[in-house]
């Protein structure tokens, strides 16, 4: 037994953990499990307390790479960052990539994360063209849009409740290079972000927004829009890797510390150039760069709350949670605030709905962020939004059951070996 | 163009020669792959081309038991070229109590990380002899450094391995020849992730020992521990007096 955690460091539990290799077979295993890859999931998806994890960083292995049409095909415990380093030399990019690379492409496709570009590509699973799962019974499923269409819309989002993801064949997109030209522009309340967001996002693929929670004068901020560019031969960026060595007993962000930095960065990067070339790894993956950055929230560990807001209340209901987070004076030095395209999604229980996203940490104080956590649950439950699976730790079941409403056709799918400390929470098993 | 390195890895789904190939395969190189199960080594090999287009990987299947074969497949081998560096990389690592109550399973494994691993590096020293040229590499193990109840079988089979090595450096000295001993601590690999299962700790991953590994080779290093905390550990073990030691539950 071995003590695990996941990126949210909110538990420690000791947890049986089981490296697969290629040729396990999970029908020889007894007890409940579930998969686990970089761990990099916030709350309690990828933990099971006393019982099994299958680690699948061991399946690491490419299978084909296609460079004449940019079809990928790797086991499933390869991670974003490997598959960045080996094709965008080549002129192929993930055509999603969610904010971090240290993920590995099952646990990608589990989730069915997203990036900056909801709005023109969609999530992650739009652009899987096959899987490979396995059941606990043993049997291989091999899904894909066109054949088993229903196991791969299960298992797309399906937060690893459907089997093992084994194998992925991607689609990739096709760039020229590793740089993308961006804009960073501030924006002082909400509307203006609304406005300057919807008409970015007819010319820019990559669109974000960073927000200071802390601002109760309205919600501003400074929306960074981007493009992969074309015919830029610069020298790679050197790399600046900082680590956070350990956690303190007590968060870095806090009260005193909050306010100034917000307003500090802000600032900053309104005197910053507008407009830069950026390196793709600066661009989409900014925290890459501080080593468990998780450890700054202290030993208690933090929450990530992250919310999607339906088209027609996404003023309203994204202005409300952020009033009420300004009043508690709770919050975090990342604040992200973004908007997700009309796209049918690739999956039953895809996250994202035709609207707007907000994602905040929140250093772990008990009752006090708790309480926090119900009233910004009856804004997004008034609003028909949804909580983030791979982010929560804690939403109400009811809250679950409102947000996903095609939860009970998902629930055929699911493999009755396979259980998760949040399936127990949300799905009772 | 400069003639392409050539390399032979035996055991070549081993995960740290796996990871010694990612790093050698970032040029291109041509890489046979010795192995006892084509399909496992299919899937290496797959991973290597995908990384490297430019290089050439051979799949090579044969028994690691049996000398006559042993010595058939390194003049297989080298029919094909001459290779600049042999990765002995084979093994097993057997359940100790087992070997205590089955004699058999003991044989297999003295055999298969003791035995087998001396055959091929005899095998491949003659031709690089001859060539007075070439690079061999073999992977002991720290728990060939000094026997322990938990594993003496495995340990002793890697602790033959390394006064081989030792013997051959001796010959070897006046040569081109070079022969390294690579002494692992427990990795992470297939044939160590149950240990991880059982909660052992401070498995060091394939691709940090695989960076001490080949960077030591490249500076011709005769023994190398990887990662090389293990050297200043298994000092202090070598040197524990013997009525202290045996006090001592490892």
């Amino acid at each position: 037994m071995v003590k695990v955690s996941s990126w949210g460091r909110l538990s420690a539990y000791q947890h049986d953990v089981h490296y697969l290799s290629t040729s396990q077979n999970l029908g020889r295993t007894s007890g409940l499990g579930i998969a686990y890859g970089m761990g990099r999931s916030y709350g309690d998806e990828c933990l099971n307390p006393n019982g099994k994890l299958w680690n699948t960083t061991l399946l690491d292995n490419f299978i084909s790479f296609d460079q004449a049409t940019g079809v990928l095909r790797c086991q499933a415990g390869v991670q974003l960052l490997t598959i960045n380093q080996l094709t965008i030399p080549r002129g192929w990019m993930l055509a999603v990539t969610p904010g971090t690379q240290f993920v590995t492409v099952g646990g990608a496709v589990a989730n069915d994360v997203h990036g900056k570009n909801h709005h023109m590509y969609g999530s992650f699973g739009h652009h899987v063209l096959e899987l490979t799962l396995q059941r606990t019974s043993g049997e291989i499923i091999i899904c894909s849009q066109r054949s088993n269409k229903e196991w791969f819309e299960a298992t797309v989002a399906g937060f690893g409740m459907t089997g093992v993801i084994l194998e992925v064949a991607l689609q990739l997109k096709n760039v020229d290079g590793p740089w993308l030209d961006t804009e960073t522009i501030p924006f002082s309340n909400l509307t203006e972000f609304y406005q300057l967001s919807d008409a970015s996002e007819k010319e820019w693929e990559y669109t974000v927004s960073w927000i200071d929670c802390t601002s109760k004068t309205g919600a501003k901020g400074l929306l960074m829009r981007g493009n992969n560019a074309k015919g830029i031969v610069k020298p790679q960026p050197k790399s600046k890797k900082l680590n956070v060595p350990f956690a303190l007993p007590f968060s870095l962000v806090n009260q005193l510390s909050l306010k100034p930095f917000n307003t500090l960065y802000y600032h900053l990067n309104c005197l910053k150039q507008r407009k830069q070339v950026a390196h793709y790894e600066s661009f989409f993956y900014p925290l890459d760069n501080i080593r468990n950055w998780n450890l700054i929230y202290g030993k208690k560990g933090f929450f990530q709350y992250q919310a999607a807001i339906p088209h027609h209340d996404r003023f309203d209901a994204v202005d409300a949670m952020l009033k009420q987070i300004a009043k508690v004076n709770m919050g975090s030095f990342l604040a992200v605030l973004k908007t997700f395209g009309n796209v049918k999604p690739a999956g039953l229980m895809s996250f994202p709905i035709h609207g707007a996203t907000l994602a905040l940490d929140f250093s772990n104080g008990d009752e006090r962020t708790l309480k926090l956590f119900s009233s910004l649950d009856a804004i997004v439950r008034e609003a028909k939004g949804r909580i983030y699976l791979a982010k929560d730790a804690c939403m109400p079941k009811e809250l679950f059951e409102e947000g996903y409403p095609r939860l009970q056709e998902f629930l055929a799918y699911r493999d009755a070996g396979i259980s998760s400390a949040l399936s127990r929470r949300l799905i009772g098993s | 163009m400069a003639k392409m390195k050539k390399i032979v890895v035996i055991g070549g789904t081993s995960g740290i020669a796996h990871a010694c190939m990612r790093i050698w395969n970032q040029n291109a190189v041509e890489i046979t792959l010795v192995v006892r199960d084509k399909d496992k080594g299919q899937l290496i090999a797959d991973d290597l081309r995908v990384r490297n287009p430019n290089s050439i990987i051979d799949i090579l299947e044969t028994n690691f038991l049996d000398a006559k074969r042993v010595l058939s497949t390194v003049q297989t081998v080298e029919s094909a070229g001459a290779p600049d560096i042999v990765l002995i990389a084979h093994g097993s690592l057997p359940d100790q109590q087992k070997c205590e109550e089955n004699l058999d399973e003991a044989q297999a494994a003295l055999v298969i990380n003791g035995v087998s691993p001396v055959l091929f590096a005899e095998a491949f020293a003659k031709g690089m002899l001859k060539r007075d040229y070439g690079q061999l590499a073999v992977i002991g193990s720290v728990a060939g450094d000094r026997g322990r109840k938990s594993n003496y079988v495995y340990g002793s089979a890697k602790g033959l391995v390394a006064r081989y090595v030792q013997g051959m450096q001796h010959r070897l000295a006046a040569t081109n020849v070079k022969i390294v001993l690579i002494k692992p601590g427990p990795t992470l690999s297939p044939m160590t992730h149950h240990l991880a299962s059982q909660g052992a700790k401070g498995l060091a991953s394939p691709e940090e020992v695989a960076d001490v590994i080949v960077n030591g080779m490249e500076k011709g290093k005769t023994v190398i521990y990887a990662p090389k905390k293990w050297k200043l550990i298994m000092l202090i073990i070598m040197h524990i007096p013997d009525f202290i030691f045996k006090k001592i539950n490892i």
